[in-house]
């Protein structure tokens, strides 16, 4: 069967066969593989991709389902070669230390932040509540999160005057955008 | 189901894009809930926490906040775990599920719904619709299960609604247990407190029931005796909270 949608932007349509899950779609067909397939039971959260700006499982949504939809990977996360506060705020607070889960905690920290631009400790626990990090360090992620938190995006605010607009805030350092 | 091997369809069908499947609408004295509501909808509702928190008690601890972005209530009471929380919600709330089929509607009780682990009334060419609760002044629901992590399935969990009678007593009481291989409600519990005033001797008495009337089977998740102890400690504490939130209760 043949299915289109937006990944990060851009449309894509393919043939696919219908048993394909999302995640592999992602992975195999359009070979973004920092999308992780992990437990495949929609326990460990590292497949999660944005899906019309929600969080969900890509090893539990199949690919025909997403036809049409509007999904975000880890890939899709920095904008013009600017990391996403959330990236950044995981190399600071160092977030990650094998990476496996960072895919899902990043976009789910994301959906968090889009949602909710100043948790606390506790709705960002909740939040990744669905994702397993096996290195256990979940006290980085929280602080990675919170950081991401404490430093948005300019376009992630309500744009004030003198702000650049939303075209060409990825042209503008990193450094620049977040101070 | 089809990852477990339990069932494998030759054809599926993405009703996803059944947007009229999902709502939250107040008929009078009745709740209507679609059956594609999604869990983390019927979280967010400040409606239904407030006619039924026993359903924003039992959300809270269903899987993880991205599961419940997809997961809906019908696909839950359709799926018939039997260590699904939303069976026990339903049923002590005295819900009924519409049922859609060829020959048109049908309405039946919740506790005619689940025919065995995995079963349900609904047949093959049919699709559960919508689930009705009714709406009763003066009452109040809870919910609490015992898990071995967040987000697991329930070792065991209880969940209890009441509605109070103008002199105080309970006019109607319902009392379930999810996950203990009991079919339908508690319903010698729910027989001793019916008509009279709320207490805490008579709950005691309601778990010391509910403890003996359930049929744990003992696995990974623990042996029987501690099943049935859950079952009796879980069931007094969600009637103390019942009867708590039903007294404060001025929904009419």
């Amino acid at each position: 069967m043949q299915i289109s949608m937006t990944v990060n932007g851009a449309e894509v349509t393919n043939v696919i066969e219908p048993r394909v899950l999302l995640v592999h779609y992602i992975r195999d067909v359009l070979r973004l593989t920092g999308t992780h397939w992990g437990c495949d039971t929609s326990n460990c959260g590292t497949c999660v991709v944005l899906m019309d700006g929600t969080p969900v499982k890509s090893c539990t949504v199949l690919a025909a389902m997403a036809d049409g939809r509007d999904i975000r990977t880890v890939e899709g996360l920095a904008a013009g070669g600017t990391l996403d506060p959330v990236q950044q705020g995981f190399m600071e607070e160092h977030g990650l230390q094998c990476g496996f889960c960072t895919p899902g905690m990043m976009l789910t920290a994301r959906a968090l932040l889009d949602k909710n631009p100043h948790p606390d400790d506790g709705e960002i626990r909740e939040a990744i509540s669905g994702q397993i990090c096996r290195c256990t360090g979940y006290a980085t992620i929280v602080r990675s999160v919170k950081w991401a938190a404490e430093h948005p995006r300019l376009s992630d605010n309500e744009q004030a005057d003198a702000g650049p607009s939303e075209e060409f805030a990825d042209t503008i350092p990193a450094e620049e955008v977040r101070s | 189901m089809m990852k477990l091997r339990l069932a494998r369809p030759e054809w599926l069908i993405d009703i996803n894009d059944l947007r009229e499947l999902d709502f939250i609408l107040r008929n009078g004295d009745v709740l209507r809930v679609g059956a594609m509501t999604r869990h983390a909808t019927l979280l967010e509702s400040a409606e239904v926490s407030r006619l039924f928190p026993i359903v924003s008690d039992a959300e809270r601890v269903i899987a993880d906040p991205t599961v419940r972005n997809r997961g809906t209530i019908g696909g839950s009471l359709c799926q018939a775990d039997p260590a699904e929380d939303l069976s026990t919600v339903c049923e002590v709330l005295r819900g009924s599920a519409v049922i859609r089929g060829p020959r048109g509607e049908r309405v039946i009780p919740l506790t005619e719904f689940h025919q065995g682990p995995y079963e349900t009334a609904v047949a093959q060419n049919e699709l559960l619709t919508e689930v009705r609760f009714p709406i009763r002044p003066r009452s109040g629901s809870a919910y609490e299960k015992v898990e071995r992590r967040v987000g697991d399935w329930a070792i065991v969990a209880a969940g209890a609604a009441m509605s109070l009678a103008d002199d105080g007593t309970m006019d109607d009481v319902a009392m379930g247990l999810t996950s203990v291989g009991l079919a339908g409600t508690v319903t010698e519990a729910e027989d001793l407190l019916r008509g009279k005033a709320p207490s805490e001797e008579l709950f005691v008495e309601a778990g010391r029931i509910a403890a003996r009337a359930c049929d744990p089977v003992a696995d990974q998740r623990g042996p029987v005796d501690y099943k049935r102890h859950l079952a009796d400690e879980l069931t007094r504490r969600v009637l103390r909270r019942a009867a708590v939130r039903a007294t404060d209760s001025q929904e009419g």
